[in-house]
């Protein structure tokens, strides 16, 4: 079982008490009603969904809860960091060269 | 609605009952024992920090703010859920709602009293029997006395506190409390063997 750290429970627990919400850092235009039907499109369906790093929404559902984001590698499943919600992408990623 | 009529109508004519889920159930095993605990006064509390103080005074309680901590005084327990949430359990009778009214500070305080069925897990192998569904580490150095935490047992969310270094409260919702009991109790027999 994987064990992933909670930003707001500050320890790592089992990740049966997690479910995954989708990717992180999508900003809903201020002014949805004004977007053009392909940039909603773009917002609304298309993902990224790297071969590789990916920041994540999780949220600590059976826990505090709370959702957080998460950095983790879809190749190895191993989550690289996570970090509290409304915190900006982390610059610098530990153990990951580039 | 229909509650706080049938609450209404039991005091006034004791031959109305309320029964209670599972009451009086025990179940016992080599070195683990179970049993439904009686009814509590309970609620869920919501706050902002800035109004912590002002509902620890109210409650009578320090409302604790460190994760998976709990505070007790006089017959009432505040767990921390999360970093705005806790449960308030009082079972000294006293109703923490009532205490809640007054306090002016912003907050949310919401009675589930009925919601929530408590068991009391005791007894040197009561954490190996949790362990049979629950698969946060509780062992004494990570999950010490007076520590809680919401996490699950099996398929259904519980609330466990340890009160004890061989005690636990697992507080469950009523309707998953027949699923939460026969889970236990399979669980008991097999850390029991």
């Amino acid at each position: 079982m994987l064990l992933i750290r909670c930003p707001y429970c500050e320890e790592e627990r089992p990740e049966l008490e997690f479910r995954n919400a989708g990717e992180a850092h999508i900003a809903r235009s201020a002014n949805i009603a004004g977007e053009s039907d392909d940039d909603f499109e773009k917002f609304f369906f298309i993902r990224s969904n790297p071969k590789g790093v990916i920041h994540e929404r999780w949220r600590h559902m059976h826990g505090c809860a709370r959702f957080f984001n998460a950095v983790r590698d879809t190749v190895t499943d191993k989550f690289i960091m996570t970090y509290k919600a409304g915190e900006p992408k982390p610059a610098k990623l530990p153990g990951v060269a580039k | 609605m229909v509650k706080a009529a049938a609450k209404t109508t039991a005091s006034a004519t004791p031959s109305a009952e309320r029964r209670a889920a599972l009451a009086g159930q025990t179940v016992s095993a080599t070195g683990v024992a179970l049993a439904v605990l009686p009814p509590a006064e309970r609620i869920s509390l919501r706050a902002p920090e800035a109004s912590v103080a002002a509902l620890s005074k109210a409650l009578g309680v320090t409302l604790p703010t460190k994760p998976k901590t709990s505070a007790s005084k006089a017959g009432r327990t505040a767990l921390w859920l999360g970093p705005d949430e806790w449960l308030v359990i009082d079972e000294a009778g006293k109703d923490p709602l009532a205490d809640c009214a007054k306090v002016t500070a912003l907050h949310s305080a919401v009675g589930i009293s009925h919601r929530n069925v408590a068991f009391s897990v005791t007894g040197p192998a009561a954490a190996a029997a949790i362990n049979g569904g629950c698969p946060q580490d509780l062992s004494l150095e990570v999950f010490p006395v007076g520590a809680a935490s919401r996490t699950i047992l099996g398929k259904s969310e519980i609330v466990l506190l340890r009160s004890g270094p061989d005690a636990f409260r697992v507080e469950c919702w009523r309707s998953f409390s027949d699923y939460v009991f026969t889970l236990l109790s399979e669980a008991a027999s097999d850390a029991a063997a």
